[in-house]
Order: C-alpha cells, then sequence, then structure tokens
C-alpha cells in the first residue's frame, strides 16, 4: 500500500471504464413529465436528495405502475462530479424493472459493484465511494414518496458509515468481539471509515450522527465496566497471590487511611483458603490499634463486612 | 490540440532553461565544494545563477538568496526558524497568518500549534484579501514572533498589500514573511523597496525546472537551518547543491523578469479574453476584482455545474484547468476568498481556476472558449440544481 500512495493526484485513474463511459454518456439522464405518466397509466414520483452546498445533489424520476407497484421507467438529473452522475445513471438503471419495494433494497454497494469492469477491482477510488451513497439515499426518497411513509421507516438500522453500510450493532458487536483498540482496527474488520472518513471524526467531509472515535470510547469504557465487576465477583477463584494484592490494595485505599486516623494500622500475615470456600485472612494490629479494646469487636466487624461487601462474603478475618 | 491552462500548479520549462542546464548532467557533473578542476567549472556557472537570483527579486549583496528545493522547504524553513528562536523559548508565541495560505504555510502553523505556537488567521476584507488595518487591530508586537501572508493567493490569484502589510509590521519590530510563489514572473517581486525579512519562492512556477526553489533572508534577520550537515549555502542549507536546478532557476529569473511586460499586457489580455467570454455565459462569476489579482489568473463559477464534472469535460477536450474544491476533499468548507467576497455558499463547488502563462496562444484561448460553452451546456442539461433554479 505505501509505494502505491507515495504518488497522489491519481484519483481519475482509478474509475472503471464504465464509470468514465456513463460520466460521457449518461444512458438515463433526463427528466419525465407528468403527461408520460398519464399517457402511460403510471405514477410519477420526482425525489430530490442532496444540495448543491453539499457538493451532490441529485434528482430521481420513477413512472410507477400503481398496479403492480412495478417502476416502469426512471431518469435522473445531477449536480455531481463524475462519480455522482455515473452512480446516479447506474442506479436508475438498477431500478427499471423492479417493484418499488425490491429498489428500496438497492445500496450504494449494489450500485458500485455495478459499475466494476472487473469484480475484482473497484470501480471508484476509496474517497469517492460517498458519491454513490446520494444514489442509495435518493431511493428510499423515491419510495417514501410513493407509499407516502415516513423516509426513516424504511431504514432498518443505524447506519454509522453510509459508503461502506455498516451498522451502528456491528460496528459495537466487532469492537467487543475482538477486542479493538483503535479505530484503524474497526476499519480493518468492517471497513467503516475507509472511504470518504467523515465517520471517523468530526470535522471530516460531512456531518454525522455517530463517530467511530466516540463508539469506541462508549464501548471500551462499558467493557472495562464490565471487566471490573467481573474481577470483583470472580475473588473466590483468585489464587492466594492475586487475592493478596486485592487484599492489599483494598486496605491501603480503604482501610489504612480509616486506622491511621486513630494513629493506627494493620498488616496481612497470612491468607488461607478452607475446604468449604471460606478464604481466612489472618490480620496483625500496628500502633494505636495494638491492644485498643475496639480492634477485637466494632473494628474488626468493620473491616469484615467491608471485606464481605466488596469482595466476598465468605471472607473471615483473624486478628493474631 | 492540448491546452494547459494550469499554470499556478506548475509550468512547462522554456526550452532555453532546459538548454543551460543540460551541460550539468553528462559534461560538468563536479560538485561545487571540490578543489580540483571539476568543481571549480561548476562554481562560476552558480555565480552566474546567484546574480540573476539576486537580481531579479532586489536583493541586496549582504542579503541571502539561498537555493532550497522549493518553496514547500522555504516556507517550512522560515516558520520551523521562527519557532526555535522565538516560539520555543520567548514570549513570543504568536503567528499572524491568512486562512488562504498554501499547505506549506498553514500546515506547518497547525503542526507548530502543537509545539506551542499560537496561530491567529487574519481575518479577509470584501476583497478576499488582508488589509493593513486588520493587521493593525491583530498585531501586538510583544507577542507575535512572525506575520507571514502570501504575496498572491494561488486559487484566486489575489494579490495582497505586501508592502503596507510589512512596513507596518517592520515600524513595531515584527518580523515578516511572504510566499511569493504566485507572485515571481506574474508582477513586480522587488525586496528592495519592502521591508520583507523573508521571501520563498519556487522555480517551476516561472518556466524553471521542479525540485528547486529560492528563500530571501534580509541581511541582519533571526535564521535557524532547517538542514544541518554541511557548509553549503553558507551553513544555512546543507545538501549538495543541485547544480542544474540552481542553474535552470537562475536562468528562468531572468527570463521571468524580462517577460513581465508581456505578462501585464498579453497574458493579461488573453486571461481577460477568456474572463470576458465566461462572463458572458449567465449565471456564471469570477472571484475578485481583476485588477487586485496577478494577470494570468482567473477562479470561474458556474452556477449548477460541479468543478470536477467540468475539469473532467475539458480534459476530454485536452484543456487542463484545476478546481480547488475536489468534491474528494477532506472537507467541504468553501475557500475563504470566496466566503469573504460574498459569494453564496452553494457555488463552493462550481469553482474551477482556469490559469496562463507567457506560453498561451489565443488561438488555445478561443479553443477553450468554445469547449467551455459546449461543456457548461452540457452539463447544465443533466444538473438537477440548475434546472431548478430557473424554476
Amino acid at each position: 500500500m505505501a509505494k502505491n500512495q507515495l504518488i497522489g493526484g491519481a484519483l481519475w485513474e482509478n474509475y472503471s471504464q464504465k464509470v468514465a463511459d456513463r460520466m460521457n454518456n449518461p444512458r438515463y439522464r433526463g427528466e419525465i413529465t407528468e403527461e408520460e405518466a398519464q399517457k402511460r397509466n403510471a405514477k410519477l414520483v420526482v425525489a430530490d436528495w442532496g444540495a448543491e452546498s453539499c457538493g451532490d445533489a441529485v434528482r430521481l424520476y420513477w413512472l410507477v405502475d400503481p398496479e403492480t407497484n412495478r417502476i416502469l421507467d426512471a431518469r435522473f438529473k445531477s449536480f455531481g462530479c463524475g462519480t455522482a452522475i455515473a452512480s446516479s445513471d447506474m442506479m436508475a438503471e438498477l431500478c427499471i424493472g423492479k417493484t418499488v419495494d425490491e429498489a428500496v433494497k438497492i445500496t450504494n454497494l449494489d450500485v458500485e459493484h455495478a459499475l466494476r469492469d472487473n469484480p475484482d477491482t473497484p470501480a471508484v477510488p476509496a474517497q469517492k465511494m460517498h458519491c454513490s451513497v446520494m444514489a442509495y439515499d435518493v431511493i428510499k426518497q423515491a419510495a417514501a414518496i410513493y407509499k407516502g411513509v415516513d423516509r426513516e421507516s424504511l431504514e432498518e438500522e443505524e447506519i454509522v458509515c453510509e459508503c461502506a453500510r455498516v451498522s451502528l450493532r456491528t460496528i459495537k458487536e466487532v469492537i467487543r468481539l475482538n477486542d479493538l483498540k483503535t479505530v484503524e482496527e474497526i476499519t480493518h474488520y468492517t471497513k467503516a471509515g475507509a472511504f470518504c472518513k467523515s465517520c471517523i471524526r468530526p470535522g471530516g467531509h460531512e456531518k454525522r450522527k455517530y463517530y467511530l472515535v466516540d463508539i469506541l470510547q462508549e464501548v471500551r469504557k462499558e467493557m472495562d465496566k464490565e471487566k471490573r465487576m467481573a474481577e470483583e465477583t470472580r475473588f473466590s477463584e483468585m489464587t492466594v497471590v492475586q487475592k493478596h494484592k486485592v487484599l492489599e490494595k483494598i486496605m491501603d485505599e480503604e482501610i489504612r487511611p480509616m486506622l491511621a486516623a486513630d494513629g493506627g494500622s494493620l498488616e496481612i500475615v497470612d491468607i488461607q483458603t478452607t475446604d468449604n470456600g471460606k478464604t481466612l485472612v489472618y490480620i496483625r494490629y500496628l500502633g494505636a490499634c495494638n491492644g485498643c479494646a475496639s480492634a477485637m469487636t466494632g473494628t474488626l466487624y468493620a473491616i469484615q463486612g467491608y471485606l464481605n461487601r466488596k469482595l466476598d462474603e465468605n471472607i473471615v478475618v483473624y486478628p493474631i | 490540440m492540448r491546452i494547459y491552462l494550469d499554470n499556478n500548479a506548475t509550468t512547462i520549462v522554456d526550452p532555453r532553461v532546459k538548454e543551460a542546464m543540460d551541460v550539468y548532467f553528462c559534461q560538468q557533473y563536479g560538485n561545487p565544494n571540490s578543489l580540483h578542476d571539476f568543481g571549480r567549472e561548476v562554481r562560476e556557472a552558480l555565480r552566474v545563477a546567484l546574480d540573476r537570483l539576486y537580481r531579479g527579486i532586489g536583493a541586496r549583496d549582504e542579503d541571502d538568496v539561498i537555493v532550497t528545493s522549493g518553496a514547500t522547504e522555504s516556507n517550512n524553513t522560515v516558520l520551523k526558524s521562527v519557532y526555535w528562536q522565538f516560539i520555543a523559548r520567548t514570549e513570543k508565541k504568536r503567528i499572524l497568518t491568512t486562512p488562504v495560505e498554501h499547505p506549506s504555510v498553514s500546515e506547518v502553523c497547525r503542526f507548530l500549534e502543537t509545539q506551542g505556537a499560537e496561530i491567529v488567521e487574519l481575518p479577509l476584507n470584501q476583497d478576499g484579501i488582508v488589509d493593513v488595518e486588520t493587521l493593525k487591530r491583530f498585531l501586538d508586537p510583544e507577542k507575535t514572533a512572525l506575520v507571514s501572508v502570501m504575496w498572491a493567493n494561488n486559487e484566486t490569484g489575489l494579490v495582497f498589500p505586501i508592502k503596507e502589510l510589512s512596513d507596518y509590521a517592520h515600524s513595531v519590530g515584527v518580523l515578516f514573511h511572504t510566499d511569493a510563489t504566485q507572485a515571481i514572473g506574474k508582477i513586480s517581486v522587488d525586496v528592495s523597496s519592502l521591508s520583507l525579512d523573508y521571501l520563498s519562492f519556487s522555480a517551476h512556477k516561472f518556466h524553471g525546472p521542479k525540485g528547486v526553489g529560492g528563500l530571501y533572508i534580509r541581511a541582519g534577520a533571526p535564521f535557524v537551518p532547517l538542514f544541518h550537515g554541511g557548509e553549503h549555502m553558507g551553513g544555512k542549507r546543507s545538501g549538495t547543491i543541485n547544480v542544474p536546478g540552481m542553474v535552470g532557476m537562475g536562468l528562468a529569473m531572468e527570463l521571468a523578469c524580462d517577460a513581465l511586460q508581456y505578462e501585464v499586457t498579453e497574458v493579461r489580455r488573453l486571461r481577460d479574453k477568456l474572463e470576458d467570454a465566461i462572463l458572458s455565459l449567465p449565471d456564471t462569476l469570477v472571484i475578485g476584482k481583476r485588477d487586485l489579482r496577478v494577470p494570468n489568473t482567473l477562479l470561474a463559477s458556474f452556477r449548477g455545474v460541479e468543478g470536477e464534472a467540468l475539469i473532467w469535460d475539458l480534459n476530454r477536450a485536452g484543456i487542463a484547468v484545476s478546481t480547488g474544491s475536489a468534491c474528494a476533499s477532506e472537507s467541504l468548507e468553501p475557500n475563504p476568498a470566496m466566503v469573504a467576497i460574498g459569494v453564496n455558499k452553494e457555488l463552493a463547488h462550481t469553482a474551477v481556476r482556469f490559469s496562463l502563462s507567457r506560453f498561451t496562444t489565443e488561438e488555445e484561448i478561443d479553443r477553450t472558449i468554445e469547449v467551455l460553452h459546449e461543456s457548461v451546456k452540457r452539463l447544465r442539461s443533466l444538473s438537477s440544481t440548475y434546472v431548478s433554479k430557473k424554476s
């Protein structure tokens, strides 16, 4: 990859011949009039998507047979670069002959695949992938208009990366299953963020609802929390050394400061595990605790109670 | 016929320049640092080249004009020198610059920001440039290490008032740098009448070879080299001298200065002819007033036509132009100069740059006008937004 990236600017060289041909001579450009629709006893649908200020805008015309819901003809007009025009043209072609419900299932990936000269070579370079997303969006829009429903109701999943059509659910799953720690890894596993890069972090090509950096951070936080909880509940299964570490930590953080307030302290002398699943913790009081009456009663119960709540209810503390 | 109208990206090497360079590849290939005759015979050619460079920009003998690999290196050198001299070790942490600098200034600033520099972008006025009143408002001499303002903008061709800006910066004791990459060979650049400390340029923008450029450093201006490791360029830029490049750049500079009159009359006439033809089409505009621009550049907007689609069509007809805001770029923000001038945001993706040179012919411009009319017609006929504007 590195060698291929050292000389930049090869954008157009990575367009397939089909993309170039359809840019030069789009087959379905134009419009369909209301008169034409009436002549063919069909319903005319005109859907717009995008805006000039975003760099891409497309208008899709459908002629739909109201009896069969089949798309009889399609045309498009577009404000956009070569790949946007070529994708719109292919999108219109893919719509023709399908029912509206079938057409809604066409994705930008289908459009891009149809534009390939060779099944293994992408039709457009990565950064141009988002041009075909427009084609996908405008179909949804046309279908929503035809059916008289809200556009969102046609979306089955929350999509994070439009270019590669990767859902929020997939991304979260992949992070968890593979213990992913970086956005690069997410891209490697799912292709999300590999194309126009808008979904990686704010400030890219276009504004997004979700960003990979945020999703990663959120899932990692959840995972850390779960891991911590898992560690705590598994105290009984720890080795003596692990138990010692956990106990020392809790003594340092919670118990010794308490005792220090009265000028005392304690040390862990021994830890034993019994056959019936109990953990015996032998401690020795130091400083002011040593000889204090409460050290054998209230203070002892407090320490044991704390450890029972925090770590394991089968911990028993013995002062020696 | 192939027509090259992308001269702000790079230019054809003047055949005379190529011829002058040729001897330094296989005949006089010595290292100018060598004591023997192979080295000596090369040094004479370098002295001539240096004379041409000094004369070309009006530098005095006590100043330095060092040869670099291009304006990117020159710009990096100045900004990083200022970083080491001031930002890293004094209270002067600020660099004042503009929102339309070439990435070899703006991206360096962004990097220096991570190292503790404070970068302030001076706002553009309604003409798309920075005026001296703005500089006065923003410049705090106590906190500012450098003002860096390009001489002419690569996309719009707009010329900044470098004399007024640098005079003011100097009057309050602040260093001034200008990236003159797009100015040399297009308008008169004479540092002797200016208060500049540093000036960058690149040979391939004025019919010289690629990979060679220059940096003017006023005598006494603080300087830390970017490259260490030899005594080349008086220790200010180490690395064996690019002899053919330097010879070529010297001659290219002289030829460009000699052709300045032609540039401001003939190149400008052809540019204006193309501009008039573009403006004769409905719903078109050109960014920036003609008199405020270098004579060779025009950035035009064709409503309803996406820029990359237009350059695709022109390229099919053998005409090379460019777009600044390719829709594949990371950001969709329009050119700040267009925003400052008050161009509608919707036109951001319709801008296409035509940049001529002294090698551009009238026939080429006529052909371009013809093809342009056809392409704009075709793309508007399939544009979803252009039709909607009319209805």
